[in-house]
């Protein structure tokens, strides 16, 4: 262990994952977890991001690397003495217990004396706003409620780390919404250190101090979230999270931070991202929202010419759909607005952008 | 019932309660040997017939004569406690092992699943008569023949097939992330087994066990070779019975064995219902 590095409160140092022996499914994983972040795992299914997950929670093994926590290596530790909670998506209550004993089952495993065990659901009941359900089988709740139950239960042991894995994936959208808000004032005011393994960006970007984004096996960028949005560092980033539009070009020029493009509708100045070289082929994305429509009184750097093909009405904002002549497809979000345009089909129109929103991707 | 749709033909028509004929006719032919021995058993006469006091519904004709006489025979006696002694016993250690055998058939990782599954559920398939001559053989090294313990291990091993079955559809019903869910919260493995585990499997660990008891308790072709005189269980003593001393004795014993396995029959269903209203919860 270096000393340098003994500060972190969780750590991943080149952690890998193999079923087979043949092929890794998580291909060496680096992170630093500091106490109390909220981290968030995101990646499409299939990206590592569970195994991860499994890994530390001592539910699969680690083929190769280390995975420490406060500088104590954890790899040969049980998954019953690692101290760690977790909150799964089927909330994983006891069925056949009451909510009140599905809370007391972490607390009378430690041997805590009885009447501490009461006093601690009670708190924690009334925390996860269910002090009136305590004598309730979790068969008898809404799903939102069990996940409050599955939360509190992960919690009241007051673990190292408490795990979740797409805890919010089986409830509706509203419901989600409103849990989302739950974990976040929970973390806030409990300050417990969160993992947390999903593959809805909205969910990622909302509750996270950082974000992994996954794929492949491979962390692809952990950052905050806005500095994912952004500033991803690579085309796969730059799609995965949010929207995005690609048009294809060749950079001509890089000087410093900035490069020109030449595409088939004139020059752009975007941003350059790493592995970028002058000559070669490249990807600029340019966020949907970071477009705007001529005339405008945005100030611009950039301009493309499309054709317009047709414009949804979303409600708060109007999706349009351009054609680049190369047939790449331009979406642009414009707010609902008395400024948002009117086309006919095949009217040709200018888009405009900044310089500072627009990076280009090595392809 | 609903009635009938207006489409049926002729031919459609006696379809439709031809089949219900045939099925309470089926089901007479099922029940009715069942269902005689019941009055006949409290037949005054020590005939097997209905006498013609019985018909006419005098109550002279009946007595309970015949259960008194299983009271008072010691032989019958002996017979019902060995029973229960054995069958209790047996369907105990089929519980137990039953139950171990199909949580670990349920584990994903576990190896040559099939071909275990096979072995464990051959009691059930292979013919009584050659277990029964197996075993006589084998119980000989060991002077296990006429013997409790003989007896007892191979109706256990009648049993465990009955236990596997019940508790492995039980266990296709448990989620397997509530145990990992025990162990997260800081319990160890077999703590996690049993408060977590059993409860939820309970059901099927119990009607197994009541199959298992029920299997002990009216088979007879094991105790034929396998049980000395002192082993005489109620399906033995029942067969000598027959042969030996006729009186309704013998139907007497049956209408109780019948009415003990209904209330099993009954208590099974209950469980049924409990374990699908747990799941419906979850």
């Amino acid at each position: 262990m270096k000393d340098t590095k003994a500060e972190a409160f969780l750590r991943f140092d080149n952690v890998k994952k193999s079923y087979d022996q043949q092929n890794l499914v998580v291909k060496g994983f680096d992170m630093d977890v500091q106490e109390g972040e909220f981290i968030t795992l995101l990646g499409p299914s299939g990206s590592g991001k569970t195994t991860v997950l499994m890994m530390l929670a001592g539910f699969e093994s680690v083929t190769s690397g280390d995975i420490a926590i406060s500088g104590k290596s954890i790899n040969k530790t049980a998954p019953n003495k690692r101290n760690i909670g977790m909150v799964f998506q089927n909330y994983a209550l006891f069925p056949h217990m009451t909510v009140a004993e599905n809370l007391a089952y972490p607390l009378s495993v430690r041997k805590m004396p009885k009447a501490e065990i009461k006093d601690r659901v009670a708190e924690y009941l009334a925390l996860v706003e269910l002090s009136a359900f305590g004598d309730r089988r979790p068969g008898q709740l809404s799903g939102g409620q069990r996940q409050r139950v599955a939360l509190a239960r992960a919690m009241i042991f007051q673990p190292t780390l408490i795990l979740m894995d797409e805890p919010l994936g089986a409830l509706d959208k509203n419901l989600r919404e409103q849990m989302q808000f739950e974990i976040t004032r929970l973390h806030k005011q409990i300050g417990f250190t969160v993992i947390y393994v999903t593959h809805d960006q909205t969910e990622a970007l909302s509750m996270s101090d950082r974000i992994a984004v996954f794929n492949d096996g491979v962390v692809q960028q952990c950052a905050p979230p806005a500095e994912l949005y952004e500033r991803p560092v690579n085309a796969f980033v730059a799609e995965f999270i949010g929207e995005n539009n690609f048009v294809q070009g060749r950079v001509t020029r890089i000087e410093g931070e900035i490069a020109k493009v030449e595409t088939d509708t004139g020059t752009i100045t975007t941003q350059t991202s790493e592995g970028l070289t002058e000559g070669a082929q490249c990807r600029v994305s340019i966020r949907p929202e970071k477009l705007f429509i001529h005339p405008t009184t945005h100030a611009h750097d950039n301009a493309l010419t499309a054709t317009f093909v047709t414009r949804i009405y979303v409600g708060d904002f109007i999706r349009y759909y351009f054609r680049l002549p190369d047939s790449t497809d331009i979406i642009v979000k414009v707010l609902n607005d008395l400024s948002a345009p009117e086309f006919e089909e095949g009217a040709m129109a200018q888009l405009l952008s900044l310089t500072k929103d627009c990076i280009a991707f090595a392809d | 019932m609903s009635p009938l749709p207006d489409y049926y033909t002729i031919w459609h028509k006696a379809g439709h309660y031809g089949l219900r004929i045939m099925a309470a006719l089926v089901l007479i032919f099922l029940m009715l040997p069942i269902l005689v021995i019941m009055p006949l058993s409290f037949n005054a006469e020590p005939f097997f017939t209905f006498t013609q006091g019985m018909l006419s519904l005098d109550p002279d004709a009946y007595s309970t004569r015949w259960y008194q006489e299983i009271v008072d025979d010691q032989k019958w006696r002996i017979a019902i406690r060995n029973s229960f002694l054995v069958g209790i016993a047996a369907a105990s250690i089929a519980t137990v092992l039953g139950t171990l055998a199909a949580v670990g058939l349920a584990s994903p990782w576990m190896p040559f699943k099939r071909v275990i599954t096979a072995l464990l559920l051959s009691p059930m398939i292979v013919p009584l008569i050659i277990i029964a001559a197996g075993m006589f053989f084998f119980y000989t090294q060991f002077n296990l023949v006429g013997t409790f313990t003989g007896l007892i291990i191979a109706h256990a091993a009648l049993g465990v097939p009955f236990v596997i079955i019940t508790v492995t559809a039980t266990l296709s019903g448990f989620d397997r992330s509530l145990f990992v869910a025990g162990l997260s919260l800081g319990a160890s493995p077999i703590k996690v087994f049993w408060d977590v585990v059993i409860p939820l499997i309970r059901p099927g660990v119990i009607s197994g066990g009541l199959f298992a008891f029920v299997t002990s308790f009216d088979e007879v072709v094991l105790v034929l070779f396998l049980a000395g005189p002192e082993q005489r269980t109620i399906p033995r003593q029942m067969f000598s019975g027959l042969r030996e001393q006729i009186n309704p004795t013998i139907l007497a014993v049956a209408t109780l064995l019948v009415v003990l396995s209904a209330t099993m029959l009954f208590v099974l269903e209950a469980l049924r219902r409990r374990s699908a209203r747990l799941r419906g919860q979850e």
